[in-house]
């Protein structure tokens, strides 16, 4: 039987992304209901989904939309948010050396889930490796546009209190910071984005999140040098 | 709210950037390693970014006035303690979500505040 189910790529990609599933569903879900309820029609879920595929970004640009933020701004943080994603790659150059035409949307749908998916699910011999992350690429992208669609559709439809909704964003946050502080040996980092952010809320409200990531980075260039002993210790 | 042409320029840029990210090594680092501060620096962000977006979340909080933002700070605690707990994300998201839409919905630590003088 588990042979059987294995025996083709898309199967195997199917049963690998279900966990997947679930989490995009909800996920993408919120962000649907987010969006619809900011104002906007279900078939800008669908095309944000499609075309950007982020979920913090998604989240993010609905508050972008809201305040009516400036091109720059919204260009930064995205850059930021996402700039995890250029660390991803380095690890997969030899995996994706042989995608062939494939390549570009790999790459395109390299989201944190589906990274974590290539990078940890033992493919079978007798299986082309290409196109099972190709399928769970794929898959995992279909997840999260079907989720996007679902929310607004039902946000547009259905009226409820949705005030609080938006806590999911901050939960979602939480949930991911205490991810990275769990991987990341090194607590100074979170000291210095932790001052920073404090500071510029307090002082600097309205561009609080270019200038506080903006001075982290700084600050961390500063103390290259003392993090780099203690990475040898 | 930002107009529909806005909106869809915005998407656009949110495309290319996202895009450019996950493409970048692959463009940049196929034959040259990359340099060690390059990959210092973008270790860091990402811890950096999060624990700057959960700041950010809360700029609108009213830490003045009542509930005086008890309700964001337990409903935060409550995702931790899930997440720490459970570790599974969708089960601290949505029981953090759930927890805090009900708390504010009903206005419930204005009225324990007030009660208590």
């Amino acid at each position: 039987m588990i042979n059987k189910l294995k025996s083709n790529e898309f199967r195997f990609a199917f049963i690998t992304t279900i966990p997947v599933l679930l989490g995009y569903l909800a996920i993408g879900l919120a962000f649907g209901l987010l969006l619809s309820k900011a104002g906007y029609h279900w078939l800008l879920a669908l095309i944000m989904s499609v075309v950007i595929y982020a979920g913090a970004g998604q989240y993010l640009a609905v508050g972008f939309f809201i305040v009516n933020a400036s091109f720059v701004e919204i260009a930064i943080v995205t850059f930021l948010v996402n700039s995890r994603h250029m660390v991803y790659g380095l690890s997969l150059l030899q995996k994706f050396s042989q995608a062939r035409f494939y390549k570009p949307y790999m790459i395109f749908s390299l989201t944190d889930e589906t990274y974590a998916l290539i990078t940890t699910s033992n493919v079978p011999e007798d299986l082309d490796r290409v196109k099972v992350y190709f399928f769970i690429g794929l898959l995992d992208h279909f997840y999260w546009i079907m989720g996007g669609v679902i929310g607004a559709v039902l946000g547009s439809l259905i009226n409820f209190n949705t005030k609080g909704l938006d806590f999911a964003l901050t939960a979602l946050f939480v949930v991911l910071l205490i991810e990275q502080f769990r991987n990341c040996k090194n607590k100074i980092p979170f000291v210095i984005a932790f001052v920073c952010g404090i500071l510029s809320l307090v002082f600097i409200k309205s561009n609080m999140l270019i200038i506080s990531i903006v001075a982290s980075i700084f600050i961390l260039i500063l103390f290259n040098k003392v993090l780099k002993d203690d990475e040898l210790n | 709210m930002m107009n529909l042409t806005n909106v869809f320029i915005s998407i656009i840029i949110m495309s290319v950037i996202t895009f450019f990210t996950r493409a970048f090594p692959f463009i940049f680092f196929r034959k040259i390693k990359p340099p060690k501060i390059l990959l210092f620096i973008e270790k860091y962000i990402p811890p950096m970014v999060m624990v700057i977006l959960v700041l950010y979340c809360l700029k609108d909080v009213k830490w003045t006035n009542l509930p005086y933002g008890i309700p964001e700070l337990i409903s935060i605690a409550l995702v931790c303690i899930l997440h720490t707990w459970k570790k599974n994300p969708l089960l601290s998201i949505f029981g953090g979500t759930i927890f805090y839409m009900i708390i504010i919905q009903t206005d419930l630590f204005s009225k324990i505040l007030k009660f208590f003088g």
